[in-house]
């Protein structure tokens, strides 16, 4: 069955901004089906409000609209686009359930547009709790009892019938949000609470508990005429009860016989033939350990989280197929991109073992609860690939950047037998390494099993890696012995921490006896056939076949990791552009990155792609082999920068600004000589490694003062001291985690952020944009509604910026991107950070001004001219649109994170608003947001001393727009003071009905809550906070983001929203 | 232990001794299948042969004896990357390794499969020896390797005398013997007797060239009578029977070695008694009928081939074990018409024979290792003796 011929036009709906469970495995996902169906010409309308993707770029779709996700967004959308068809199965749930809205209501017949890949009737099948269930029933796949809940009551009630402890699973939200088990009715009521609010149809499943199963994946791909393969399966190596997207995943399946491992697949195929899912399939299983019983959990008619790293996992491109297959085509049809040879319609054979590990956001909250739920808490994910599962998880270890670089990276030694029994009952991120403690410590594995349900045979593995750090603290270290360490992929570090053999030594030892890395393909069919496109992994002990090649120019681009809160899916989108621009200019391109959730580790990116950790080790193999003629390490975020260093040690030259000058930006002494040399200023400070030093400046200076850790991007460990005493805690923070560079002090400067991104050629500079922060200095610049162009800062700033931004390039000799960051207070420019590198802004700044900054700055690292590119140095002219860039929490997902903002990054995502006017797109950035108000018109106040005065103008302001007004004591008699209707309510303490009533009477809009000085110290606020947003109530924390939402409010109008093709700019 | 694998052309990849530690020539093929090991040991189609299993980490599940294809294992070899050393599953009766020495099977691991791999596609499937020998003369060894022929391998593995299975009865016993647990109340594997249906009652004469035990288990569960004969059996002995239909199992070897099978096969064929055969006995009927077969370069052994009905178009992912296959290019139009091709490389996976209800496949159907997928086509065999009965 040919291609359709009536699909002609399609709107492709992407997931919106990166939210904890929805991440860029949907812009991996969106981009590669774009690509494809540009392939068929078809034409392709892209709709989604994250600037920071690539499937926006109008390479990738005929059509862009950066908008809100909106359902009168969408209406709008196709009354001006008019395409025949929406394809809703990439954009995750959010396309998913906006599809589905525009379905339901009857808009799209009468419009006359089709839902592709998909049909409403399919998505209600899988996606509506009760109708899943008949239809299971129907064909005889068995589900764990359970019962759709509309009221807690009924939860309670059926709860007692089958049992304590049940699973609790709201209809229509991404991540298991709002999920959780109860095992008492206590827990049951606060999380059925939560859940029915959340739910989109005010549904929560309440099922029996499955716990301590196993938990098993299959992707399945079915076609129209019903042919259906499996792509791969997956085992969770944690049990059921841990949601997929925070276990450490194995693919393919190691425990499972064929005939397990045959019935479910049957299942699997049992399911999408019933649900006549045209396209890719996600459906989980719980299987019991002892017996061929087994459950179906959940079925996902979408490319997810899974696909993409099945996908990545075994080389078979399923968004690619699955819009392939929405276009009409059948599997047999559909070329296999890898081999060239093969089709669609076959199932991958690994011949090596994928570990993937979740990056938990623990380091960034440091007051959330680590434990791990149904509830989906990772940021991002690392994938690795190997000959061996240890050899596996110990790539993936150290791939997360989250300084593990063996199963002995968190120190539980100090704890006995019986306080390693009970923390293993925990379930948590650092589980696997309280396991290797306990077999260290002779622990039972059968014990350990018993308590953890985890597998035998992984834990196994893990006492497996447990030996060989013994046999490597036995003296001498043998040639067998580091074969076989190696072969496990201990890295040389830690080999010598373990062995008190140098580094040195051991490289030396192993490249006299030929232990060196070896490369290995994927390629989708084991070695059964010649392999077209496939990608590399390294392993121990074998033969490389890594292809030979010698071109003119190679570059190595050196990706940017795991996607967490402060480096998120921007810094692909560098990496992505790179390459793309070093291939345009000829050059043979090769990237490395551990993170199967991005475009960048797509298959046809580079010319060749290494899926590896981004470790100097591990780079070192690559650089051996492929020996090219510079690295690129702009683009990748402080992954990449941190590897500048041992990049020149390997002899490798860096490409753009030299590892000299990007040091002298980040060393305090040099830089500050830099700009007393140009003259400009920037908050007084110094730099310490003590807290002793670090007081005695913050004296010096007087408080507030910024204490940050140097050398990280997102400000992570960034505060705002208020006291010795406080400085004393961030600094004990910070050297909590392995520290090899200073920490700096800085005065605090209360004023105006201003954000420059630029491109130098060593003699000219560019800037596209200068951006204006809507928050005023101490929230960190990832965390702020960011403006291009700049609405309130006079000519004359806008001049010295300019000439700073000029003055300093030069000083740095940056050749490439830069970024500076500055404040105006009182009419006085300071710089406050320059990073030579890539920033979060580029893509969205790229999008606004139409200036392709990346391309640029590749072409100038490599020699060319900004003048000889076509443009004119100096600030380029602005454009005629408005563009408000609006950060996106997922504060709901992580229980107990303080929600106020401050220095430290805290965001997961952004949305963009555009528009002619400041007040439209302003207007656009909130509703991208989710903030459609008003609701209630009610709102309440409560801000600490220090604000009253401008919390009287914002209540005014409220108070004009109709809403009515409730505030704490203090907060409320301000007001009143002030002519202002304020209902005072009490505080949490006193009796009730108190401000927690108030908002779990879920009848307030908003909560704008300025947390008293520092760091909250007051659990009050912390409650409010908190309760606000778990009961779905938007919580804003800086005065300035609530007069920003009230001049949107003041303004904005629904129904007249203007539209903006991005490609046409 | 040292152990070495050597080639035909030369390769030697040295490696670490597993199961017997004793010296094994023959033919040297690899399997895709990343799950399914216990099978394919027991597989008699391995006859002859050593595989190697480019899934690198094999025995992570043991041995469970309900996943056996036959009494014993048939492999000559086993060739892997990795052998677990705990196995881990509840249905786990004992080690790889245990198995191995059991039946004095010899096996190398620590090798780089995949490069052994990827040399058998460049050159062929090609004869080899695992040896432990750390003196081994490479000059002596190759013309041995060279000579070697696998014989009559089809008489070494079907039973020596026949035998008779009560479709109901046996899975009876076998429901009984299920370790199931829990699973029993829900879902079994394999799935449990149908008691009703065309398949209660027919009398299926399955001549055993090799027969994995699924296919006499996808019979049985079907509630057919069967009645298992050894490969040399006389067509007559069997027509005498007068059974409802004919299966012909699978089976090791090169075809055309098997002629005076073959001529038998010739007289089944034109007894008009529904015949359903599978890979090797695809193969023989080809040839009884005047076909022909060539041996492939490498074969197809795996659980992941696409097989293309051509009368529906859908597409079926199969088990396969295969090294010959039947020539298109040589088949009599007028004889049988391809009812399968495979979507790779578009060999034939099929025949349907023109005015004769024989149909035969050269794929597994019985699965195990591998897809149920096409488990379907037994049923169709089925409603074939069914329409002969009727006619």
């Amino acid at each position: 069955m040919p291609k359709n011929p009536n699909i002609k036009k399609v709107l492709v709906i992407g997931s919106g901004p990166i939210v904890i469970g929805q991440a860029a495995e949907f812009d991996y996902a969106g981009t590669q089906a774009c690509r494809s169906l540009k392939e068929e010409g078809i034409e392709v309308v892209l709709v989604n409000s994250n600037p920071a993707t690539i499937m926006t770029d109008k390479e990738i779709a005929d059509s862009v609209y950066i908008e809100p996700l909106t359902r009168k967004v969408l209406e709008l959308l196709i009354k001006k686009e008019r395409p025949d068809s929406i394809l809703p199965t990439l954009g995750g749930q959010a396309a998913l359930n906006l599809a589905m809205e525009l379905e339901e209501s009857g808009f799209l017949k009468s419009q006359g547009v089709h839902l592709i890949g998909t049909t409403s009737q399919t998505i209600k099948k899988a996606e509506d709790r009760l109708e899943f269930k008949k239809t299971m029933e129907k064909i005889g796949e068995p589900c764990a009892p359970s019962l759709v809940v509309e009221t807690i009551e009924d939860g309670i009630d059926f709860s007692n019938k089958i049992g304590f402890p049940v699973v609790l699973r709201p209809a229509y939200t991404l991540g298991g949000s709002g999920g959780g088990i109860a095992f008492n009715q206590y827990e049951l009521e606060e999380i059925l609470a939560n859940g029915l609010r959340l739910s989109r149809v005010g549904q929560v499943l309440v099922e029996k508990s499955i716990a301590g199963w196993k938990e098993i994946e299959y992707e399945v791909m079915r076609d129209s005429l019903g042919n259906c393969i499996t792509v791969c399966n997956m085992e969770n190596i944690d049990p059921v009860g841990v949601h997929t997207g925070d276990s450490i995943v194995v693919a393919p399946s190691q425990t499972l016989g064929d005939k397990e491992y045959q019935m479910l697949r049957s299942a699997s195929i049992n399911i999408i033939n019933e649900l006549k899912i045209t396209g890719g399939c996600n459906v989980q299983f719980a299987l019991h350990p002892n017996s061929f019983e087994y459950c179906v959990i959940e079925v996902n008619p979408r490319v997810s989280r899974s696909s993409a790293l099945a996908s990545k996992a075994t080389g078979y491109p399923i968004a690619k197929v699955a819009a392939k297959i929405a276009l009409g085509y059948r599997l047999d049809e559909i070329k296999n991109a890898i081999t060239g040879k093969t089709y669609a319609s076959f199932e991958p054979a690994l011949d090596y073992c994928v570990v993937k590990l979740p990056r938990l956001p623990f380091d960034k909250f440091i007051t959330a609860k680590r434990t791990l739920t149904t509830q989906m808490k990772a940021t991002g994910e690392v994938m690795s690939i190997c000959t061996n599962f240890e050899g596996a998880l110990m790539k993936a270890l150290r791939s997360l950047e989250q300084h593990t670089d063996s199963l002995l990276s968190y120190g539980f030694s100090h704890l006995e037998e019986r306080e390693l029994l009970e923390r293993l009952k925990k379930v948590d991120d650092q589980r696997i390494f309280v396991i290797a403690e306990a077999l260290r410590k002779g622990m039972n594995p059968h014990t350990i099993y018993k308590e953890t349900q985890i597998d035998p045979w992984f834990i196994d593995k893990l006492a497996i890696l447990v030996e060989m750090e013994e046999r490597l603290k036995e003296k001498p270290l043998t040639i067998e012995k580091l074969k076989e360490a190696k072969r496990l992929e201990f890295p040389d570090r830690v080999i010598s921490k373990i062995s008190h053999v140098s580094e040195k030594r051991i490289k030396k030892m192993r490249y006299e006896n030929n232990i060196v890395a070896a490369f290995k393909m994927v390629d989708t069919c084991a070695g059964e056939f010649e392999a077209a496109t496939p990608y590399y992994y390294s392993c121990f002990g074998s033969e490389n076949e890594a292809e030979e090649t010698k071109p003119e120019k190679k570059v190595l681009v050196l990706g940017s990791g795991p996607i967490r809160i402060g480096q998120g899916i921007e810094f692909d989108y560098c990496s992505v552009h790179s390459t793309w621009a070093f291939r345009r200019e000829g050059y043979e391109t090769i990237i490395v990155n551990n993170n199967p959730e991005t475009v960048s580790t797509d298959f046809d990116i580079a010319h060749k792609l290494y899926f590896e950790p981004l470790t100097p080790e591990d780079i070192e193999n690559i650089v051996h082999f492929e020996k090219p003629d510079g690295a690129v390490v702009q683009f990748g975020g402080q992954t990449a920068i941190k590897l500048t260093e041992s990049l020149m040690k390997m002899g490798v030259p860096i490409l753009g600004t030299s590892a000299e000058n990007v040091d002298a930006a980040e060393d305090r002494e040099r830089f500050d000589q830099i700009l007393e040399e140009c003259g400009i200023p920037r908050p007084a400070g110094g730099t310490v490694y003590t807290s002793e030093e670090a007081v005695e400046i913050g004296e010096n200076l007087g408080y507030p003062v910024l204490v940050r850790p140097s050398y990280v991007l997102g400000g992570q460990g960034m505060q705002i001291a208020f006291s010795p005493k406080e400085v004393e805690e961030f600094i004990h923070n910070i050297n909590q985690i392995a520290q090899e560079h200073p920490i700096l002090v800085d005065k605090y400067l209360m004023g105006k952020e201003i954000e420059v991104d630029a491109v130098c050629d060593g003699t000219d500079i560019l800037i596209p944009g200068i951006m204006e922060h809507i928050e005023r200095a101490g929230v960190h610049s990832g965390d702020s509604i960011s403006v291009y162009p700049v609405q309130t800062i006079s000519q004359k700033a806008k001049e010295t910026i300019i000439d700073y931004t000029k003055k300093l390039a030069k000083s740095l000799h940056v050749v490439g991107l830069l970024n500076i960051q500055f404040i105006l207070s009182k009419e006085e420019v300071y710089v406050i950070e320059v990073n030579p590198r890539s920033s979060r802004t580029i893509p969205y700044i790229s999008k606004v001004t139409g200036i392709p900054i990346v391309d640029l700055a590749a072409q100038v690292m490599i020699g060319k001219k900004i003048k000889d590119l076509g443009y004119e140095p100096g600030l380029a002219e602005e454009k005629d649109y408005i563009a408000v860039k609006m950060p996106i929490f997922s504060f709901e997902k992580i229980r107990g994170a303080e929600i106020s903002l401050g220095p430290e990054m805290k965001s997961t995502g952004e949305c963009l608003g555009i528009a002619k006017t400041f007040h439209e797109a302003l207007y656009k950035a909130f509703l991208g947001a989710g903030m459609d108000l008003p609701k209630h018109k009610q709102v309440i106040i409560t801000v600490k001393d220090g604000d009253k005065q401008e919390a009287i103008e914002i209540g005014k302001r409220f108070e004009a727009l109709g809403y009515k007004i409730y505030a704490t004591r203090s907060t409320s008699k301000a007001l009143k003071e002030a002519g202002i209707q304020a209902r005072k309510v009490n505080k949490i303490t006193q009796e009730s009905p108190n401000v927690m009533d108030l908002i779990l009477g879920h009848k307030i809009d908003l909560v704008i809550d300025t947390p008293t000085q520092g760091r909250d110290k007051s659990r009050d606020g912390f409650i409010i906070r908190r309760t606000a947003i778990e009961t779905g109530i938007h919580c804003l924390t800086s005065l300035d983001t609530a007069r920003a939402l009230l001049t949107s409010l003041e303004h904005g109008n629904k129904e007249k929203l203007s539209l903006i093709n991005i490609a046409s700019l | 232990m040292r152990a070495f694998l050597i080639l035909e052309d030369g390769t030697v990849f040295e490696g670490i001794s597993i199961g017997a530690q004793k010296e094994a020539i023959s033919e040297i093929v690899f399997n895709t299948s990343m799950a399914g090991y216990v099978e394919v040991l027991t597989d008699p189609s391995y006859a002859g042969q050593s595989v190697c299993m480019t899934y690198p980490l094999i025995g992570n599940y043991g041995i469970c004896n309900q996943d056996m294809e036959s009494k014993k294992p048939w492999v000559k070899g086993l060739i892997v990357r990795e052998l677990s050393r705990k196995p881990s599953n509840f249905r786990c009766d004992r080690t790889i390794q245990e198995f191995l020495l059991e039946y004095d099977i010899p096996g190398i691991a620590s090798i780089d499969t995949r490069a052994l791999t990827k040399i058998l596609r460049k050159k062929g499937t090609m004869n080899g020896m695992i040896t432990c020998d750390e003196n081994f003369n490479i000059h002596e060894i190759l013309p041995k390797l060279k000579q070697y022929e696998m014989g009559n391998v089809v008489e070494e593995v079907s039973c020596k005398e026949d035998y008779e299975i009560i479709g109901a009865k046996m899975f009876e016993e076998e429901e009984k013997n299920l370790k199931t647990g829990l699973g029993r109340e829900k879902k079994q594997s394999p799935p449990v007797l149908m008691k009703e249906g065309k398949g209660v009652g027919k009398r299926v004469a399955l001549l055993d060239l090799g027969a994995k035990e699924n296919i006499i288990l996808s019979l049985a569960k079907r509630g057919c009578f069967i009645t298992v004969y050894p490969a040399w059996t006389k067509a007559e002995e069997i027509l005498r029977k007068r059974p409802d239909g004919i299966m012909l199992s699978n089976g090791p070897g090169d075809p055309k070695s098997c002629i005076s099978i073959i001529k038998e096969i010739k007289k089944l064929y034109d007894s008009d008694i529904p015949v359903f055969a599978i890979c090797l006995g695809h193969q023989l009927m080809n040839l009884a009928t005047g076909g022909d077969t060539y041996k492939m370069k490498y074969g197809h052994r795996g659980g992941n081939h696409p097989v293309k009905d051509l009368k529906t178009g859908r597409v079926y992912i199969s088990s396969q074990n295969h090294g010959y296959v039947v020539d298109m290019d040589k088949l009599d139009k007028n004889v049988a018409e391809p009812a399968f091709i495979n979507v790779n490389d578009g060999t034939n996976e099929g025949l349907r024979y023109i005015g004769k209800p024989v149909f035969t496949v050269q794929f597994h159907p019985e699965a195990c290792p591998g897809p149920w997928d096409s488990g379907v086509l037994f049923d169709y065999f089925i409603e074939m003796m069914e329409e002969a009965r009727h006619a």
